[in-house]
């Protein structure tokens, strides 16, 4: 079903002059109300005026996470604080979270955005779903929330951590659609099938997102459950999940255009590359007014697809990611940079101690084990002091990460040196 | 009074032992007691050797994780009760075990090693009972 025909299967020029429109209204916005824009903008000689649709687009300043960052926590906001109404926030590189804010406008939008995405996976106002993504900081679980509500189908906000309670409501109320990640969501199938409940839920839809997964994966998902999955793409820096979400086709995950405007670009030399080559991929918002960011680089690699779809939306798609251009790691749907663990490691006594993360899938759960060499300052002949040494560690690593990683202690200089950049990540989940 | 034990981290893996044992025989260091303390993921060997200096520093050379610890080495005669009767010295004096295992010599005796929580405080206690503790010298001239 499509939620919003007139937007989902515009005429590509009708399309572009929306998006024109728009951008040329979120530069006004941004070089009038946020100091870092105007600066840049005017760093590079160029004013609102000299946009004058998407064809200018790439005259315009890159945003990075790491310019969040450095105006934490709202320093990016183009809307006053009385008019934000909520706040959402996503660990940083350096400990200090990535905040985002939202107008009552902006969680409307959001809304629209996730209901079109639900409707595309056949969910409508009849379905019963369970939100099973974290409900709090993290955009997933009241993104998907909204969302349903929007599309008016009856939400049961599960959240996570509870396996048994969501079996056991998934087949007692009946449950026909579920949002989660698609880890979790297996392991949840596991459950169901060690009990024998499969034959016993009325589940026909997944939509699922916020970390990687393969097709094998879905495909995985969709033989145990007897279900149709669906692949979610969003962050947070953008609006949350609901910025692109794949069609029954599953030829690509369709970018809700009219909001945000995708590019896609050459990471080393930052030029845009032509249509159909991989590269970054980069948004700019349109529409956002509480954090409305310009060419955000997502460092996310693919390649966009302009070619209309089967299911008859004229929104490009953009394929299944080929990896990222920066090391950071999706575990358990947090994002996670190797330098969070250096910084983390680094209050255990001025030095980083070597270290590896070992980033596995068991039981489709994805795991964490990070290896510290034991170097002499840290080293005991009394076993409680080693444990206390792996429970400070532990300790800081969840607190920079928000993550439980299981440490590891291992002798000096038996960890891997690498001759140019320093190798901190073995990743053996496969997932590209 | 108090004697030097060499303490090595090994990991929980084919060989380690091993390769730290190798290394002190080519250091020609023999090892009169030890004791090994595993947990799931590694292992720590604490040992009373002929050359503790010697074997830590090989074994940092060859790149583990060695440290040298004052422990007691407490003599104890042969008897039932001999052991209990030290111990209760030092719980009634609120100290803690930290580690402890046997030491035995040609003679018919049964020594131990030990750490015990505040060590200066440990061996003042156990002299003032009269408790004989083993110096590195004696180490060196009974065992090696």
């Amino acid at each position: 079903m499509i939620w919003n025909e007139t937007k989902e299967c515009m005429s590509r020029d009708e399309l572009e002059f929306l998006q024109g429109k728009r951008l040329v209204k979120v530069v006004d916005r941004v070089y009038h109300n946020v100091e870092f824009y105007r600066k840049k903008m005017q760093q590079m000689g160029i004013e609102p005026g000299d946009i004058k649709g998407i064809e200018d687009l790439h005259k315009l300043p890159y945003t990075t996470k790491n310019d969040l960052r450095d105006t934490y926590p709202f320093g990016l906001f183009a809307a006053p604080q009385s008019e934000i109404v909520r706040i959402h926030a996503s660990s940083g590189t350096t400990g200090k979270a990535t905040v985002v804010g939202y107008t009552r406008r902006d969680l409307e939008i959001w809304s629209e955005c996730v209901a079109r995405a639900l409707a595309q996976a056949g969910v409508t106002r009849n379905d019963i779903i369970q939100v099973a993504y974290g409900y709090g900081l993290f955009t997933g679980g009241l993104g998907a929330h909204g969302g349903a509500e929007k599309l008016g189908a009856m939400v049961v906000p599960m959240s996570t951590g509870n396996t048994k309670k969501l079996t056991t409501m998934m087949k007692d109320f009946g449950v026909t659609a579920i949002a989660c990640t698609p880890s979790y969501l297996l392991h949840i199938a596991e459950v169901l099938e060690e009990a024998g409940d499969i034959p016993n839920i009325k589940l026909k839809a997944a939509i699922c997102g916020a970390e990687p997964w393969t097709d094998n994966m879905r495909k995985q998902i969709e033989e145990k459950l007897h279900i149709h999955a669906f692949d979610i793409y969003g962050l947070s820096e953008v609006m949350g999940p609901g910025v692109a979400c794949d069609c029954e086709y599953h030829k690509g995950l369709h970018v809700y255009e009219d909001h945000f405007l995708p590019e896609i670009i050459d990471p080393n030399t930052l030029k845009p590359i032509g249509k159909g080559e991989s590269g970054e991929l980069v948004f700019t918002t349109l529409t956002k007014e509480g954090l409305p960011l310009l060419r955000y680089r997502t460092k996310d690699l693919t390649s966009i697809s302009y070619d209309k779809c089967e299911c008859g939306r004229t929104l490009a798609r953009i394929s299944r990611f080929k990896g990222r251009s920066d090391d950071m790691l999706i575990i358990r749907g947090v994002n996670v940079f190797p330098s969070q663990i250096e910084a983390a490691l680094l209050e255990m006594g001025g030095i980083t101690p070597h270290y590896m993360m070992i980033v596995d899938r068991k039981n489709n759960l994805d795991t964490l084990e990070i290896q510290v060499e034991v170097e002499e300052r840290f080293f005991s002949d009394e076993i409680k002091e080693l444990e206390s040494l792996t429970k400070k560690i532990a300790h800081v690593v969840q607190n920079a990460i928000g993550l439980a990683a299981k440490i590891k202690l291992v002798a000096p200089k038996t960890l891997e040196r690498s001759m140019g950049k320093a190798v901190h990540v073995i990743d053996k989940r496969n997932l590209v | 009074m108090f004697i030097k034990q060499l303490s090595v981290f090994i990991e929980n893996q084919e060989g380690r032992l091993e390769e730290v044992l190798d290394v002190l025989r080519e250091e020609q260091v023999s090892i009169i007691s030890l004791s090994l303390a595993d947990t799931s993921d590694y292992g720590l060997l604490r040992m009373i050797t002929s050359n503790p200096e010697a074997g830590q520093a090989a074994l940092k050379e060859k790149g583990f994780a060695a440290m040298l610890t004052d422990v007691l080495a407490v003599r104890l005669s042969h008897q039932v009760g001999k052991l209990q009767e030290i111990l209760s010295h030092v719980c009634k004096a609120g100290l803690n075990v930290e580690y402890m295992y046997a030491l035995s010599n040609k003679d018919d005796e049964a020594s131990i090693i030990c750490k015990i929580s505040n060590g200066d405080e440990a061996a003042e206690l156990l002299k003032s009972k009269e408790v004989a503790l083993y110096s590195q010298d004696d180490i060196m001239r009974i065992f090696c």
